[in-house]
């Protein structure tokens, strides 16, 4: 029977949830590197008993892990992340030019075609490869060196690059986003970008046209519609029907328009999820009510979903990397929360129920379906 | 052999329990010592020391004979007790954080 295989990683150590199909009876292993944060696990398309791990540390900086048994052992990698060339300088919180510095990796995304292959997004901005399987690492620094990367400027998380899709469709082409320059878009396998905001409104700059600037907190894809792409953004959800050359609004009834996640339904290309968080000063569901939200419409028309789900004295967030779907025939969601929780619906959002609920604050969410 | 104590989240990367101890070539200096603890256990390569510019990661120190050496150059002699393994090389985590 199949099963499924979350992968949680927590300001505290990665944990990893199995279950068969169904989805009801969890078994939980971790703390994996326990006492490290860990930004982000993730497992290979091709080989799923292949998974890299972001574990870091303010005392002890940046270290990789892989596993090729599915996450019982694991093994330390190459940790030299270093940019190409003269990094230059970006914007400071103040405007002033800043050094490029390497802090860590935010997100982890293995190749869909080879194993050994994954990317990395940094903070400070910047997109590293491996090919063999996490042991040295190249920056593709035609991202970086985008005419517009003086200009680029952190937001209140870091300049951190923090979503990479890759098009199943176009081995050449690659979306990332970083917080807070905006999208990026190459069709030529990462040799160069080109911003892809245009559509995109954000109240703090003054510049309608702005190449660049936004905080965009997350971006989703379909695998079967790769050119159609969803946002979420610091406030207002978004749409792209065309590869992200031009972005529409699709906030819609939301209660707030605020948050991180965004997630598409495994088999409809058309239903989409996100977590209104109630604004960018206060981190938190609206009503102390933990509700996603769900269209089935591509947007704009959205129902709450909140059976199982906390409707009172609720204050937790849901971050960026937080919220991943399964592959099964009803399609699974899960998520995280920086209260601990690890919340499943087996019904593609109809009904909730925790698969644990006191981890240390979860950074991100991913999930494996098993053969 | 250089005694050298690793806090305990480099002892559990490294998979040692307790002291590890180092053989260096030449005199015992902060440089020596560390590229020798690297070569025996690549893992802990960029955890103390910046991989590139070889500069000590700000919440890190260097102890030696109970004294902070942490601003000693590297390549600074390390006293005759460390170097004669009579007392440890101690690498220690900054109590800051949460």
């Amino acid at each position: 029977m199949s099963g499924v295989r979350v992968l949680v990683g927590t300001r505290k150590g990665a944990f990893v949830l199995t279950s068969d199909g169904k989805r009801d009876r969890w078994d939980v292993s971790g703390p994996h590197f326990g006492g490290w944060e860990i930004y982000h696990l993730k497992g290979s398309p091709v080989d799923p008993n292949r998974l890299y791990a972001s574990q870091t540390s303010g005392w002890f900086g940046q270290l990789i892990q892989r596993s090729n048994d599915g996450g019982k052992t694991w093994d330390p990698v190459g940790n030299k992340f270093v940019y190409d060339g003269v990094p230059g300088t970006h914007q400071w919180y103040d405007g002033t030019p800043h050094p490029w510095e390497f802090k860590r990796v935010w997100h982890l995304e293995p190749s869909l075609t080879d194993p050994d292959t994954v990317y990395a997004g940094a903070e400070d901005a910047a997109l590293f490869r491996s090919t063999d399987a996490g042991q040295t690492w190249q920056e593709l620094s035609g991202l970086r060196g985008h005419g517009s990367g003086p200009r680029w400027q952190p937001g209140a998380g870091g300049m951190c690059l923090h979503t990479i899709l890759l098009d199943p469709s176009d081995p050449a082409r690659i979306y990332i986003a970083i917080s807070a320059a905006g999208a990026f878009r190459t069709d030529d396998a990462g040799k160069t970008w080109k911003p892809i905001n245009r559509g995109l409104h954000s109240k703090y700059i003054p510049d309608p046209a702005a190449e660049v600037g936004h905080c965009v907190h997350r971006i989703a894809m379909h695998r079967a519609r790769p050119g159609v792409l969803f946002m979420q953004k610091h406030w207002d959800v978004m749409r792209s029907d065309d590869a992200g050359d031009s972005w529409q609004e699709v906030s819609g009834n939301l209660p707030t328009d605020f948050g991180f996640v965004i997630d598409v339904h495994a088999h409809e290309p058309n239903t989409i999820y996100v977590v209104p968080i109630k604004s960018d000063s206060e981190h938190y569901p609206p009503d102390g009510a933990l509700r996603v939200y769900r269209s089935r419409t591509g947007g704009n028309e959205w129902e709450a979903l909140t059976t199982g789900l906390p409707q009172r004295d609720c204050y937790v967030n849901v971050l960026r990397d937080a919220m991943a779907v399964d592959s099964l025939d009803s399609c699974g969601v899960y998520f995280g929360t920086t209260g601990g929780q690890v919340y499943a619906s087996a019904d593609a959002g109809d009904s909730w129920a925790p698969i644990v609920s006191h981890l240390p604050a979860v950074v991100s969410v991913e999930v494996q379906t098993l053969p | 052999m250089i005694r050298v104590v690793l806090p305990a989240h480099l002892r559990t990367l490294a998979r040692v329990d307790g002291e590890v101890l180092v053989a260096v070539e030449g005199s015992a200096t902060q440089r020596s010592v560390l590229d020798a603890l690297e070569a025996r256990y690549p893992m802990l390569g960029g955890t103390i020391r910046d991989h590139v510019t070889h500069q000590r990661r700000p919440f890190l120190r260097f102890f030696a004979c109970e004294e902070d050496v942490s601003h000693e150059l590297p390549d600074a002699p390390l006293p005759d007790a460390v170097a004669s393994g009579a007392e440890p090389f101690w690498i220690v985590g900054a109590i800051a954080g949460g």
